[in-house]
Order: structure tokens, then sequence, then C-alpha cells
């Protein structure tokens, strides 16, 4: 038996060197005339022991990390290809404390299987769920969804069944899914890693949304900033058309569904659902007011099924599980798992995949460990740059959409951005008008002009300029913003402003500054 | 792809765009891959391109012009030999990268957006590369780069800079 070696080509892995370590690897084992099969992977997302290089031994995956080249002789003169012992030896993977505690399932295969391998991916469980659609009628499959409470993983948190529903019960032939692959938000990179890591499993979850609501073709919209992402699942869908997974006749049946994956050109707004139809369509992205809703006319004004990443790579599970086992995670509405994102000033970031219902401090403490920089927390930002901060008292917060309304912010994307004590929140406040002016569409007056007036009216009270006057000018702006525009770029780019003054007020309130003009 | 640059691009071509945009041109909702095709072709999205392309989608030239200045990723002229991207969304932040958009600005006299007068590296901005939990990252001519402090920055300004 040849060993096999596993090396991630994840896009984080490869920034801080998989590929060098891949080639060094290579090399290596060539000039010790050692037979090794070396199987480029996607990350299980420990991305604080990135190289992570893994082999398969009789007792399991060993890891080891994180590798450089220059650990590469030695590690083989340890004997790690049968888990020998080195200062790097880590372990069976899924016992280390960052994964041990984990609930995987959307993320069960990513960083295990080689992602352009089908029948990798059926070892794995792969293609189960798609089997088990392809004996249902649309509306069962619908059912399944509906009963396992699904609720779409791209921020809104809309139930999935009732989404599809509308689609399927829509009189039209030509209906279309899409999948929202545009992760704009800043913290999270959990779409990314699946794109990368396990490809498959969003075809197979867009394939069953295909049968569920009639629809015969799907777009995958991918930002430009995951050019390597797009590159993988490109060819994953061209795999999976080769391989009959794709098609006129899917796994043999009478079933039509094909897939065209479709690049961004970097524009945050074009991750809002309209604004991406709009994108797909050719035009500049700009809001689309609803209704009418995308379920009913969505893209080229056919009934669409808009999902994100997350949603579509969950419905496998379901279909294959039961929507039982599915509904079994989680916390009042809030069921299933969220892959969580650890990221910004963290000492172990990466994905945490639990079901809803943990904390945030233990989020970031048990499993992020803290800040890489060692100092205390200031502030957390979940759910991207349009959620609000929360301040270091506040980490009691449970993760679930409810609970973090209830606070004024939300789970979104569930990136975590975790700032130490060095951040200044005025310059975050600032910031938040900074992006929304670049980002905006510019189709509701509020948010186009209301984001540039903010950010000059923030750097005002940076300034030390009239500050009481300015925050509540602010404070007034911000409303009109939240209440006078279409989508969540104007509606809630307020809410990271408006938190970072409600929570960190001192930091608004400098008299040095002042002093120094 | 727009974002790297990696083959050089060749000089702007009216016959070969035409042919690149003619090769899209029946895909539904083809503008934006063709624009990436023209970009990744030539670098840039030259104004001749825009009556070629409107005149194949039968659209105007006006929402053409809408669409290539929508997108932050379309320019309207080359950039330079390298492209360095650096990121500014948040979780960059947390981890210092304003810090390392001023050492660009202050030591290299790159400020974000500007390109060196040898035409040798262009510095632009960029909000998010999904690298978040190993911040500051940055895009090199398409290359991913993580944990980048100010060396790694001195390294690539001088790898680009390079007598060729």
């Amino acid at each position: 038996m040849i060993p096999r070696i596993f090396i991630p080509v994840d896009a984080s892995a490869v920034s801080v060197g998989a590929d060098r370590v891949a080639q060094a690897m290579a090399h290596e084992l060539a000039m010790r005339g050692i037979a090794a099969d070396i199987v480029r992977t996607g990350s299980r997302g420990a991305f604080f022991l990135e190289p992570m290089v893994e082999v398969a031994t009789l007792v399991g995956r060993v890891a080891y990390g994180p590798v450089t080249p220059a650990d590469i002789a030695s590690l083989i003169d340890a004997h790690f290809l049968s888990g020998g012992h080195h200062p790097l030896r880590l372990g069976p993977p899924e016992g280390l404390p960052f994964f041990a505690h984990q609930e995987r399932l959307t993320f069960s295969r990513s960083g295990i299987v080689d992602p352009l391998s089908t029948a990798d991916y059926r070892a794995h469980g792969g293609w189960r769920g798609l089997e088990a659609a392809l004996k249902l009628s649309g509306a069962e499959i619908v059912e399944e969804v509906t009963r396992s409470g699904l609720r779409g993983r791209g921020g809104a948190g809309f139930p999935t069944g009732l989404k599809w529903r509308t689609v399927l019960n829509a009189p039209t032939q030509q209906k279309y899914v899409v999948c929202n692959a545009d992760e704009g938000d800043s913290g999270t990179f959990a779409d990314r890693m699946l794109l990368e890591g396990d490809p498959f499993g969003l075809i197979e979850g867009m394939t069953i949304a295909g049968l569920a609501v009639g629809a015969s073709i799907g777009y995958v919209y991918i930002r430009s900033e995951y050019g390597h992402a797009f590159r993988t699942f490109s060819k994953a869908v061209e795999i999976a058309r080769a391989e009959g997974y794709l098609g006129r006749a899917i796994e043999g049946s009478d079933h039509a569904f094909d897939i065209v994956p479709r690049l961004g050109a970097g524009a945050y707004i074009c991750g809002e659902e309209t604004s991406m139809l709009e994108s797909l369509e050719g035009k500049r992205g700009i809001v689309r007011a609803k209704p009418p809703v995308p379920a009913l006319k969505g893209l080229f004004g056919q009934p669409t099924v808009i999902n994100n990443v997350l949603s579509l790579m969950a419905v496998p599970t379901i279909l294959a599980e039961g929507a039982e086992a599915y509904a079994d995670f989680g916390m009042g509405r809030s069921r299933g798992t969220l892959p969580f994102q650890l990221a910004g000033n963290i000492k172990f970031g990466g994905l945490v995949e639990k079901a809803f219902g943990l904390t945030l401090g233990e989020l970031i403490h048990d499993f992020g460990g803290g800040t890489l920089s060692g100092r205390p927390i200031k502030a957390v930002q979940v759910g991207g740059p349009l959620g609000a901060y929360f301040s270091a008292d506040m980490l009691d917060t449970p993760m679930d959409y409810e609970a973090f309304a209830a606070r004024g912010g939300m789970l979104g994307h569930g990136g975590v951005v975790v700032f130490d004590d060095t951040v200044d929140m005025a310059e975050q406040a600032r910031f938040a008008f900074e992006f929304c002016a670049k980002e905006s569409c510019g189709k509701c007056t509020p948010c186009r002009l209301g984001a540039t007036r903010g950010r000059e009216t923030i750097e005002a009270i940076i300034a030390g300029r009239d500050v009481e006057r300015n925050l509540a000018l602010v404070a007034d702006l911000a409303e009109v913003m939240a209440d006078g525009s279409l989508c969540a770029m104007g509606g809630l780019t307020p809410d990271p402003v408006v938190s970072a003054i409600r929570h960190f007020g001192a930091d608004f309130r400098r008299p040095f500054r002042t002093a120094a003009e | 792809m727009s974002e790297g640059q990696a083959s050089r691009p060749a000089p702007w071509d009216e016959a070969t765009a035409a042919s690149i945009v003619a090769a899209r041109g029946q895909e539904p909702g083809a503008m934006l891959p063709i624009l990436h095709d023209l970009q990744a072709a030539f670098g840039y999205v030259d104004a001749a391109a825009v009556p070629i392309i409107a005149d194949r989608l039968n659209v105007s030239r006006a929402e053409v012009h809408g669409v290539v200045s929508f997108y932050h990723d379309f320019r309207d002229h080359p950039a330079g030999r390298h492209v360095l991207k650096i990121c500014r969304g948040e979780a960059c932040q947390a981890v210092g990268c304003r810090a390392l958009v001023d050492h660009l600005d202050i030591c290299h006299g790159l400020a974000t957006g500007a390109t060196t007068a040898d035409g040798d590296l262009t510095v632009e901005e960029i909000f998010c590369l999904g690298n978040c939990a190993l911040g500051p990252s940055v895009l090199y001519d398409g290359e991913l780069i993580g944990r980048v402090d100010a060396k790694t920055l001195d390294g690539l300004v001088a790898e680009a800079r390079e007598p060729r």
C-alpha cells in the first residue's frame, strides 16, 4: 500500500506556504526514492495550524503542523509516514481540542477528501441526499426541507422550505436556482472553504434544489476576490458533468440540471440578492425593489431560488439523514448547526461548526483561545461590516438569530471578528460609513449620500468639533438610513456605528483631540 | 482572471476584442464574463471595446459604460506590471492592516491607488480576501499571502521593482 499524504490546497493554507510544503515534500520523497501519494485537500479550518500535513496510518490519520518546507527532511527521518513522533506531531486531527467539541455536518468533508474526486466524495457520504431526492417528488423534497427547520445561512435567516415552496408553486416553465457565493463580509470564509474543499457538496445541494422546484439551470455567483475558489469549483462542475452528476440525465434519471459558475467583479453590494440578479443578467448591481420577490420574479424575470452556499450545503444531509436528524441540533427557532468563523485578532482562528446556542464568549475563549496579541478583548463584530459591535461584557450572548437580534446585533453569515484594546471605535465607526460610501449601489438617497455625510460627521467628532451636536446628528442620520434604504447596505450600516457609539462612548469623546487641534 | 497578472497582457487590438466578445455573445447575461475576458487579455477594458460589446449584446453604449464603471475590478487603463492589493477589511484591521497601508505610503511612497512612476507596481485596496483568520492579507499578482508584515511588503516592493 502506497502511503497517502494530505496537504491542503485551500487558499488560506496556501497563503502561509502549503504549496511550498507540497513541493518540498514531493522533492524530498523523490530524492529518497520513497513512493507516496500526495493528495491536495481543502482545509479542516484550523488555520492557526496551517500548513497542516496529515498521513493515513493503520490507526487513522495523524496530523503534523504547522509545517514549513524546512521541516520535511526531519519529518521523514522521524517516520511520519507511519505516524512517528516529531515535535510537530499533533496526533489524530479529530482529537485536537479545536475539533473535538465541534458538530460537523456541513463541514464533514472539507480537509478530508480530495475535493475533485467524486468517488472520494461518495466514500464520505456524498450523493446519498441526491439519490434520496431522485425518489421523491418536488413537493416531497420541499416538505422534507421545511420540516428540518433550515433557515437561510446567508444572513437573513429566512426559512428555506418556504422559499422553495413559493418557487415550486410558481406556474412557469423556466425556473432558476442561484447560489450566492458572494461572501463579501470581512471575517467570513466558510463559503470559500467549501467551494475549495467540498465543491461536490454544493453541486449536490443545488441539484436537489433544482429537483425540488423544477429548475434545470443553476448559477453560482462567486466573488472575484475568490479566484482560487472559482477555479476549483469550475473544475468540479466539469468533472460532475463528465461523470453524469450534472447534465441531461442526472445519475441516469430523466431529470436535467446543470450549473454555470459566474465570477463577480468586486462589488460588495452584489451579495444582496436582487443586486446579484442584476449582475448575473449583465447589468450594474443596482438593488431591486421588492416585491416582486425573486422567488416569483427573479433571474431574467423568472421564479428563482436564491440560497447561500451554507444553506444549499445543508440540504444533502437533510435528505440523506432525514429532517428530524437535522432539526435535533440547535435551539428555539434556530435549528441545525452554523459554521462560525473566528477571525481578526484571535489566537486560534478558523472554522467552528456548532449547533446554535453556545455563547459568543465560549466561541472566542474555548475555541479561539482569546486574542492573538494576548491583550484584552475590547470589541467583537459579528455578522460582517454591517453587524453591530459588541463590548467585552456582552460575550454571554448565545449564538442564535433571535438572541442576537434582541441585543441589536445579527449573526449574519457567522463571521466573528475580534479586536483587542488597541482598537479605536470612533475609527471603526468612521470606516463603516467609508465602506458604505464606497460600496453603495446608489439607488437610495439615504445610503448614497448618508454614508458620505456620516463619514464627514464622524471625522468632525474625531477631531473634537461640536462632539455632542454631531453625535446627535449621526443618531438622526442613522435613523434615516435605516428607515429609508431598500436593502441591508444602507439599512444596516448604522448598526456598527450606533453600537460603537452606544458601547464605546468614551472613544468618541476624547478631550485631548480638541486640545491637539 | 482579473486579479492575476500571471501572463503579460497583450496590447489593445480591436480584432481580438471582437472575437472575445463574439465567443461569449450567445450566453445569457454575458456582459461580466465578456469584460473579465477582455481584461484578462489586455489588462484593462479599452473604451473602444464599449461599442463592440453594445452592438453584440444589443444594449446601449451608455449601459456598457455603466457596467464597466460600476464594478471595482474593471480598469479603464492598464495597471502597473505588478499589482499589490492590500486587504482593508475589519478582520485585517484588527491585526494591523492600517499600519501596513501607512508603511507603503510613508516608506515606499505608494499611497493606495498609486502606481510607481516606472509602471512597475500598482497598489490597491481590497475588501476581504477570505483569509480572515490569517491576516493581514494581500494579493500579489493574484497570489494570496497571509500574516503579512512590513518586511513582507518590503520584499514584495523590492521584487516588483527589480530591473527586468
